[in-house]
């Protein structure tokens, strides 16, 4: 591990801690840069101070209702409850009167050390804790003030719980009475936060707030907005990613009752047709009518086979260096029959969340308002702004309920967006919702990147590897966007190598570096980002020998890994006391499964249970323990440990897979691309969660990683393979 | 256009609409009950799911033309359904929903799963929700819900 210290903190210097310094550095630049917006006045401006107005979180109603505003997405990672959570605890607010909203695009709401407004890095929790601490003592310091000053009291005299502030001489107040002498109360500079033995809820398990409005239907997500005179549109994209309209034909598709508008619009790359209908399923059917000449000469064609080829070409040769320990050549001196040659080939994979992309947007000429389920309100506001002539903050952005996003809605380029804002100016007046379809989706690009990794390892007498020499070839999900002058060092995309070149194996002789081509195929951070690949490749591998050693794989694991790796550490330790029972029994033909991996500052380690059906991997159970920190609340991380294993057999899927061919992607729909179903994910997933005061980390990616290289690692057994390439077509 | 009278969660409905609009459209943008979701168009996920004539149904491949007198129930009948109630209190109870998106569907095909046959093996719920696609991978807490449901329903 690399580190960099800072003003007496130890910082991890991986892509969060870029962000931070950068954002820090420069405010407003990390996006100015890319839009190329007169936004000159942000440069060299001062670190934004971290004080927060609590007006602008938490809003104390005359029925006592109390409303606090989540600065983040919800997308199921469950925010929209635990950052409440976390301010109605230091608030002392009663938490049965609680309810959430989820904030527009505005500067206070901006992610406090990445200088943006967005979800990503699982960096909700890790990165708002604080925040939304100080915000709650802050508010519940203003209200004990208000009853201290009617009571003619110290506030120190006085205590608070469940939304009452109690005096010294029994004199009780509600908050909602408090209310309004509070908000003139001045914000105090500096609060006490309580000690964590007086959580309240933080630590507990607390149900999601957004449940039952999703369980009756009445939730309302981007794709269910409906705003007086709205119409519907979609876009016929290219064939080829790059593509343009040559000519086309729209007379079938206007004659159709209910389309208002055909018209050609800009693409980031290339351009489109869009269509406006009254309706949804009328602006498709029209789309379907419409006869385009594509003109392709500027478009690339991609091939995916080809593309593996080159890669593994591209593989034999060292690439840029991403970490590089002891001696480079000790390789050499191992002997063949000692080593290991090892070939990974990865595809590329669409995130498919389960409501399509869409973007609502009415223009008015001088300003504009858009409702969007975005991981990413600033950049995405920008770029409407930019599109439509204005600025930001003529830009009003809604955030709305999104249904899943794992990445594909935090996109630089924001093009979803910028499709909208083209047809919303056209269409001056009328909000306009553009709907992606599933289509749409799975052959629009904006994949997790095709990979090929080729790894040697020289194994040393006692069965541990001594040389470790790592390629990793891949496009970077950065080049080109603004995120690139912070993630790209010495040519290396960091998030290509996360992972592997910051392994907590503890490997002497250690080397690792990446090549980028460059290839006509959108990409994109898809949920663990370069751990999806970068653990399976170090987890199959470190199983592998393991196997060789004839160790227990948790103990050689434990024997592997660098003293400092307290969290993996901890992790494999609780998932032995709690796995032990079963994996010592299970039945004739099943076989258990291995992997532990950090991410995000998170660390897991986890059993599965797999036999083969159907000659598919049966995932019958799995154990997984966590160690992010603090658990803010256990029951969210119970759900997001389970529902990120089961993201992660996307990867294990046999049609788990996008493939291009002369540039065309070759899936079109969930039959050709084709996520887990419920025989497909683990069974039963028991979690638990290693004790800790450590501040919180992310817990929405990093069981990802996790699940196919041990699952991989029990058919290992089962079958005598090795599995390494994905998708898992055949076993 | 032609013009349609159907029965959705017992209240008459009217829509002029082209015969091939699917139900699922007919719906969300006419009726305006946006519970039943969009996810894949080719019955492919689940999430569109309603009861038609009782039987669980994806409604984004079936016309509204072909709907005639079965009954449509959707979501939003849900909460008015002895079993419909059971399920969605379970659903809440064990915390399993995470965007939610999917869920509609999910309880539609569980609620139908419920309704014939009360006490499901593990195979019989894998069988009944097998074409409900969750992005999230809610699929662990989906089937105990399916469990504390049935249990409830049996006192």
């Amino acid at each position: 591990m690399r580190y960099v210290h800072t003003s007496g903190n130890v910082l991890n210097l991986t892509r969060r801690s870029f962000l931070r310094v950068s954002a820090s550095a420069a405010g407003g630049l990390l996006v100015s840069l890319y839009f190329a917006l007169p936004l000159a006045a942000q440069e060299g401006a001062q670190p934004k101070p971290k004080a927060y107005p609590p007006d602008a979180f938490v809003q104390i109603k005359p029925d006592g209702k109390i409303l606090i505003t989540v600065n983040r997405l919800e997308f199921g990672q469950g925010v929209y409850t635990s950052l409440p959570m976390i301010l109605a605890d230091e608030m002392d607010a009663d938490w049965s009167q609680v309810i959430a909203e989820l904030a527009p695009a505005a500067e206070v709401y901006k992610d406090p050390l990445f200088g943006i407004q967005m979800v990503g890095g699982s960096g909700s929790i890790a990165h708002s804790f604080q925040q939304y601490r100080e915000l709650g003592a802050k508010t519940r310091a203003m209200l004990v003030a208000a009853a201290a000053d009617q009571w003619k009291v110290s506030p120190d005299q006085c205590r608070t719980e469940a939304s009452v502030v109690h005096g010294p001489s029994g004199q009780l107040a509600k908050y909602a009475e408090l209310a309004q002498a509070a908000a003139k109360q001045p914000v105090p500079a500096t609060v006490q936060l309580k000690d964590p033995s007086q959580f309240r809820l933080v630590g507990k398990r607390v149900r999601r707030l957004d449940s039952r409005p999703k369980c009756d239907g009445s939730i309302k997500f981007g794709l269910d907005l409906d705003l007086p005179g709205m119409k519907t549109a979609v876009v016929a994209h290219p064939p080829v990613f790059g593509g343009s309209v040559k000519t086309f034909d729209d007379k079938a598709a206007r004659s159709m009752e209910g389309v208002r508008e055909v018209f050609e619009i800009p693409l980031v790359r290339g351009t489109a047709v869009a269509v406006v209908a009254d309706k949804f399923w009328t602006a498709k059917q029209a789309r379907d009518r419409l006869k385009i000449d594509w003109d392709l000469s500027a478009a690339k064609p991609a091939d995916s086979a080809q593309l593996f080829a080159d890669y593994k070409e591209l593989a034999h040769a060292p690439g840029n260096v991403a970490a590089n320990r002891g001696d480079q050549n000790a390789m050499d001196a191992v002997a063949a029959s000692n080593r290991i040659v090892a070939e990974y080939e990865f595809p590329y994979l669409a995130h498919a969340p389960m409501e399509p992309l869409n973007t609502t947007i009415r223009f008015d000429g001088d300003r504009a308002e858009v409702w969007a389920g975005s991981q990413f309100q600033t950049v995405d506001q920008m770029a409407i702004a930019e599109v439509l002539g204005l600025k930001p903050e003529q830009v009003t952005f809604h955030t709305e309920m999104a249904g899943g996003g794992f990445g594909r809605r935090a996109v630089p380029d924001s093009h979803v967006q910028r499709e909208a804002a083209a047809i919303a100016k056209r269409l001056r007046g009328t909000p306009v919702k553009l709907v992606w379809t599933r289509e749409d989706d799975v052959q629009g690009g904006y994949y997790r990147p095709m990979h090929v990794h080729r790894v040697e390892i020289g194994i040393g007498q006692n069965g541990m590897p001594t040389a470790w020499r790592h390629v990793i070839v891949g496009q970077s999900l950065v080049t080109g966007t603004p995120f690139a002058a912070m993630l790209i060092k010495n040519g290396v995309d960091e998030t290509a190598v996360e992972g592997t070149a910051d392994t907590h194996y503890n490997i002497p002789n250690f080397h690792v570096s990446a090549h980028h081509p460059q290839v006509n195929v959108p990409v994109l951070w898809w949920r663990s980002v370069g751990h999806t690949h970068n653990g399976f490749v170090m987890e199959t591998l470190v199983d592998e020998l393991a196997t060789r050693a004839k160790m227990d794989p948790i103990a050689y694991r434990l024997k592997l890994l660098s003293p400092d790796a307290k969290k993996l550490r901890a992790c494999l330790a609780l998932l032995e006391e709690k796995s032990a029972t079963w994996r010592n029994s299970v039945p004739p033909n099943h076989a258990v499964g291995i992997a532990c991996h950090e991410s995000f500052e998170t660390g897991v380690a986890c059993a599965v249970e797999v036999s083969i059906d159907d000659q598919r991997p049966r995932i019958h159970r799995a154990t997984i323990a966590v160690d992010p920190g603090v658990a803010v609340n256990p029951l969210t991380i119970e759900s997001q440990m389970q529902g990120g294993l089961g993201f992660g057999v996307t990867q294990l899927m046999a049609k788990g897979a996008i493939t291009l061919k002369n540039g065309r992607v070759e899936q079109r729909n969930f039959d050709g691309y084709t996520p887990p179903y419920i025989k497909d994910a683990p069974v039963a997933v028991d979690v638990h969660i290693v004790p800790s005061t450590e501040k919180p980390s992310g817990c929405g990616e990093p069981p990802v990683p996790a699940i196919a290289p041990a699952v991989v690692n029990a058919l290992a057994k089962l079958t005598g393979k090795r599995y390494r390439n994905l998708p898992l077509a055949s076993i | 256009m032609e013009t349609y009278d159907i029965t959705v969660n017992g209240v008459p409905k009217q829509v002029t609409v082209d015969p091939g609009t699917p139900l699922l459209w007919v719906l969300r943008e006419d009726l305006k009950m946006t519970g039943t979701k969009y996810g894949c168009g080719i019955a492919a996920c689940g999430a569109c799911t309603v009861h038609l004539g009782g039987v669980a149904t994806r409604s984004c491949v079936v016309p509204i033309s072909l709907v005639g007198s079965r009954s449509v129930v959707t979501i939003e009948a849900m909460a008015d359904d002895p079993i419909g109630h059971a399920v969605q209190d379970e659903w809440v109870s064990l915390d399993v929903v995470q965007c939610g998106y999917c869920q509609s569907g999910q309880i539609m095909s569980a609620v139908a799963l419920l309704k014939s046959i009360p006490k499901p093996t593990d195979k019989e719920i894998e069988e009944s929700m097998g074409g409900n696609l969750c992005r999230c991978a809610t699929y662990v807490r989906i089937r105990e819900a399916i469990k504390s449901a049935s249990q409830q329903l049996k006192t």
